[in-house]
């Protein structure tokens, strides 16, 4: 490769024409002198390399991968919620492996450092005793849960992954400036940014001297697993649900190391021991990694307003039946004034100075350094004690350099003498630059690095790589994501080629095929209502494109079947019809909704081609022109709708769910065609209905190639009721939902049908005994009615 | 001062069944020097599938119970034989207001009577600055810990209607002061918020008055259903005070204590609810008889 062949100086010099660092920070990629550092020489002498335009390529690489992936998070602005695509920077944060060293001893000293202070403010409270933390500063925070105190996390541990946000100061050293505990996020967005990076920089990222991330991943789903009872218990990620900030990586991790996804609404205590609500009954579970926060967790004994908390969890806790990664109440070692003491407690506990500095911090509920920060306010951000928000998310009253951000608080001054212990200062924090592409410029811009621990059998271990934040200009008050950052891969380079890890363990014993995981009741709850929307909107768009198609032909809409269409447009509250009416836009949203909330289950293309329906449906809103634009429209969403159904339909495993799923949608067929045939078949039916009924039903060459005749009334029935051949008719779709139904669990009980199965074969039954003669407007609507019973009996028996 | 005590709460649903899981905190708990428990028990009609009893940080006695389908109604009864002691108050030990917050610095001790649980906001209590205006204007310089807590406790009965209609269990202390009316539940988040704004600890008190008044006395407001008052931290010697804002007087042996807590939310008599799709109606009935 001709990496390995060095480039005229001039090609990187003019690549770092611009790159100027701002005076008094230290910078990653330059030392002090202007130089670039070694681990980056080889990698800016690959950038220099390449002509703008291979450049521009390389980034599209990873935007489309990022793009194609889904990658998103949600941000909240003045109470709205939007899903935004993933800034990424594309540079990534290149560390010696020797400095990275130095950080990772620091770090795993912190971490058995935050575990031994864990152990006694939930145990016997004898630092807050003998004066080592203040006990007013513990019981006055909301993230010190009493139902927790005395009693200790099964296993032992009350961290089990822990991150630490670092930054470098002005003199190359590097700085904690704070302790994720509760429920670090970033680890799954982390692992998006190398996949999305090494993509950019394929050529040169095979050889060069990365540490491999997927180990870390292994290691820890490997300890997770080896934590519980039994081995049929899945681990489990528990997620607050869709509307969370990092939802997309609770799916993603969920995903990418095999467990289970599941919201409180899933989890039940029974007898002490925590369980899954899953459509077989309720299984048990014991080990989950939570991504909620401690206080939503048991409306009973934590946060009584939470509505994604599961009554009793902190019972199963204190009983010893539950593992929670990290353990409840972890969330008051994130707090800002705690930091103003770990110095001390480190020398103490550990017997040994704090091998990485944190940020210089005073608590002001002590006389002397209220006194300190009351006279160095300028050089200070005084925010509150208690948050654990970290120094660069500003809270929204801060002072910063002795000026409030904004006049909520009214004067330091007067907060100091009258709440002194509500607040804490910090130094200033001066973050380190590192280089990010700007317009295809590199520029200097100011860099925060999130690093990830797991505990595993032998102890903590680092993930060789992390979260960069990257500011958007170079005011590191920038950095944070809802100001514009962005968020880029870390390198850690070794001098010599690493070992190529994946996540595959290596070989054990003989080869046994894994038992599939239960299915969670809400899970399979929506499944099947995803089933039915998909359908519905099939059928919606059927509809719509029907009679566009006669407008088109008929602009004035004078015949006789387009009035039966609008009055059959109209019943199902489509009445808009020049336009891709409200109710369309709805029903996807609702498949969308439904998908939204079972991303764990689904393949990443099943996802972007339902969304992609979604903003093509809203893209078309408002647009069109009825006739031929609208039928055309009407066409392309069918096909994408189509399009859907076939990737699930060829892709999806043939779990219960995928039955869920099924049914779901053979259901909602039945009641379409049901609800058509009333509608075309009726005495008073207009002359062209039959055909129109053919044509919705997507079945006008079958019954060309079967009766090769006129439609009469006795063919259409036939075909679109009786024909169990033709996969639109009622008696195909009652076939298939029999013959999912007795792939349910409990299809029959000690022998006997089951009420569910008892039901479908009624139905089914009197289907396939009707003929096109008997088939008439009592009989359809005989048939309406144990359709629509049917749903409930499959909602009652599998998703309470 | 013997009592024979009896609670009865009952839940009635519509036409549908109710499934839940509920923590109460009914039953009196032992305070020494001031309060004995000779027996208790707690029934259920009908008995829920799952119970265990047990006890929270602040060292209330609790029962968890999980309820599964339950049709029309839940109900319970307390029946328990409690004896009070309380002396009548002797010297007046409590420091100066202004000297309280170098006693609490000295409490290092992080157990359930540890005045710093009571100091800040609470989940039912928020700082708020009519209640602060109100506190300070009812205290003079140079006032003990005590004298300042019956003080604002003898304000409040003064200023305060009782007012079953005005206010609900939700009622922001805040809001029921600004009406300037309410229940025993608000009388005392009031007071709470008031105490704590100047500096004292205060914590909230649940339980039972006595049903029948010595002769000649009248009954106590709030005999007919749970009582609730409030205990404020009077410096290491004088310790937990208790107050009775309702009725105006400082607790003695007329009151029975069953849970204590920083606010409504950690000494609720049930926390947790039956999920049902009807409506609900709660009942109670109280008997607290001297013998």
């Amino acid at each position: 490769m001709s990496a390995s062949m060095p480039l005229p100086r001039d090609a990187v010099a003019a690549l770092l024409g611009r790159y100027q660092v701002p005076a008094g920070v230290a910078d990653e990629l330059m030392d002090a002198a202007g130089t670039v550092r070694p681990v980056w020489r080889r990698f800016m002498e690959h950038i220099a390399g390449q002509t703008p335009e291979q450049l521009r390529h390389q980034i599209a690489r990873a935007n489309h991968y990022l793009r194609d992936a889904g990658v998103y998070y949600r941000q909240y602005d003045a109470g709205v919620s939007a899903e935004l695509e993933w800034p990424l920077s594309h540079v990534p944060v290149l560390i010696d492996e020797a400095d990275w060293n130095r950080i990772t001893a620091g770090l795993i000293q912190r971490a058995n450092l935050l575990e031994a202070v864990a152990r006694d403010i939930y145990g016997p409270n004898i630092l807050a005793r003998e004066g080592h933390i203040p006990a007013s500063l513990i019981a006055s925070s909301p993230e010190w849960l009493r139902p927790l105190v005395g009693s200790r996390p099964r296993g032992g541990h009350f961290l089990n992954f822990a991150a630490f946000e670092i930054g470098r100061g002005p003199d190359g050293e590097w700085w904690v400036l704070g302790d994720r505990t509760q429920a670090p996020s970033g680890v799954g967005f982390a692992l998006q940014n190398r996949v999305a990076t090494a993509r950019a920089f394929a050529e040169f990222y095979a050889n060069a001297n990365v540490h491999r991330l997927a180990g870390f991943f292994r290691h820890f789903r490997d300890s997770l697993n080896g934590m519980r009872n039994m081995e049929t218990n899945r681990v489990s990620i528990l997620t607050p649900g869709p509307m969370n900030e990092t939802y997309f990586e609770h799916a993603y991790i969920a995903r990418y190391l095999g467990f289970g996804l599941l919201e409180g609404d899933d989890l039940m205590v029974e007898d002490g021991e925590l369980m899954v609500r899953t459509v077989t009954g309720p299984a048990p579970i014991d080990v989950l990694w939570r991504r909620i926060d401690s206080n939503f967790t048991d409306p009973l004994e934590l946060d009584a307003t939470s509505q994604i908390g599961t009554p009793g969890l902190v019972s199963a806790v204190r009983n010893g039946n539950v593992t929670l990664v990290n353990a409840l109440g972890t969330g008051i070692l994130e707090i800002r004034a705690l930091l103003a003491f770990l110095p001390k407690l480190c020398q103490h506990l550990l017997g040994e100075p704090l091998a990485l500095p944190n940020i210089a911090t005073w608590w002001c509920g002590q006389p002397a350094e209220a006194g300190h920060v009351r006279s160095n306010a300028d050089r200070m951000i005084i925010g509150e004690a208690l948050s654990t928000r970290l120094p660069f998310e500003l809270d929204d009253h801060a002072f910063i350099h002795g000026n409030q951000a904004d006049d909520t608080l009214g004067k330091l001054e007067d907060l100091l003498r009258d709440d002194p212990a509500s607040l804490v200062g910090q130094e200033v924090v001066t973050l380190s630059t590192t280089p990010a592409l700007v317009d295809g410029v590199l520029l200097p811009r100011p860099m925060s690095l999130r690093v990830f621990l797991a505990r595993t059998r032998d102890g903590w271990r680092v993930m060789p790589g992390g979260y960069a934040r990257i500011g958007r200009s170079e005011n590191p008050a920038a950095i944070a994501m809802r100001r514009g950052g962005s968020a880029a891969d870390v390198w850690i380079v070794s001098p010599d080629p690493v070992a190529q890890e994946t996540m595959l363990a290596p070989p054990e014993g003989p080869f046994s095929r894994a038992v599939p995981g239960t299915l969670p009741s809400r899970a399979a709850d929506n499944l099947y209502w995803l089933g039915r929307y998909v359908e519905r909107t099939e059928g919606h768009l059927r509809l719509l494109r029907a009679l566009h198609l006669r407008l088109s032909e008929d602009p004035s809409g004078s015949a006789p079947t387009v009035a039966l269409l609008r009055k059959a447009l109209d019943e199902r509250g489509l009445g808009e019809e020049a336009n891709v009416p409200d109710r369309l836009l709805q029903t996807i949203a609702s498949a969308v909704n439904s998908a939204s909330k079972i991303r764990d289950r689904f393949s990443v293309d099943g996802w972007m081609a339902l969304n992609d329906l979604a903003k093509t449906a809203k893209r078309f809103s408002g647009r069109l022109t009825a006739g031929d634009d609208a039928a055309r429209a009407m066409g392309v969403l069918l096909r994408k709708v189509s399009g859907f159904t076939g990737l699930v339909h060829e892709n999806m495993y043939r779990f219960v769910g995928w039955r869920f799923m099924s049914i779901g949608r053979a259901l909602e067929r039945t009641q379409f065609i049901l609800q058509t045939l009333r509608e075309t078949t009726a005495s008073d039916a207009p002359e062209g209905a039959l055909d129109l009924a053919v044509e919705i039903a997507d079945s006008a060459m079958t019954l060309r190639r079967r009766y090769a005749l006129a439609s009469t009334r006795a063919t259409v029935v036939d075909l679109l009721a009786l024909d169990p051949m033709n996969p639109r008719s009622i008696l195909f779709s009652a076939n298939e939902i029999k013959e999912h139904v007795a792939f349910l669990p409990g299809a029959d009980v000690f022998g006997q049908l089951s009420a569910l199965s008892r039901a479908v074969l009624q139905m089914q039954t009197s289907v396939a005994v009707l003929t096109p003669t008997t088939l008439d407007g009592a009989a359809l609507q005989a048939i309406r009615q144990q359709a629509f019973d049917l749903s409930d009996l499959i909602s009652t028996t599998y998703f309470r | 001062m013997l009592y024979d005590v009896t609670l009865r709460m009952s839940y009635r649903f519509g036409d549908h069944p109710a499934s839940g899981r509920q923590i109460l905190r009914v039953l009196p708990r032992a305070v020494p020097g001031r309060q004995r428990v000779i027996a208790s028990a707690l029934d259920f009609h009908p008995r829920p599938v799952e119970r265990s009893d047990g006890s929270d940080f602040f060292g209330n006695i609790t029962v968890e119970a999980v309820f599964r389908d339950v049709w029309r109604e839940t109900a319970f009864t307390v029946a328990a034989r409690v004896e009070r002691t309380v002396e009548t108050a002797g010297l007046d030990f409590s420091p100066a207001i202004e000297s309280l917050p170098a006693a609490i610095d000295r409490q290092r001790d992080l157990g359930p009577r540890s005045p710093h649980h009571f100091m800040g906001p609470s989940v039912r209590i928020e700082p708020d600055a009519a209640i602060s205006r109100y506190a300070r204007d009812q205290l003079l310089p140079r006032m003990t810990a005590c004298e300042a807590a019956s003080a604002l406790n003898m304000a409040l009965y003064r200023d305060m209607a009782f007012d079953a209609e005005a206010t609900d269990v939700d009622t922001p202390a805040a809001a029921a002061f600004a009406l300037r009316s309410g229940v025993c539940q608000d009388f005392a988040h009031i007071m709470i918020t008031a105490l704590r704004s100047v500096g004292i600890p205060a914590g909230y008190v649940s339980g039972l008055l006595s049903t029948r008044p010595p002769e000649g006395k009248p009954r106590l407001e709030g005999a007919d259903a749970m009582h609730a008052w409030v205990m404020a931290w009077c410096g290491e010697e004088a310790g937990w005070q208790e107050f009775d804002p309702t009725n105006g007087i400082i607790v003695a042996n007329e009151h029975i204590l069953i849970a204590i807590g920083r606010d409504y939310a950690d000494a609720a008599p049930v926390s947790g609810v039956l999920k049902t799709t009807g409506s609900q109606e709660i009942d109670q009935a109280v008997d607290v008889i001297p013998l």
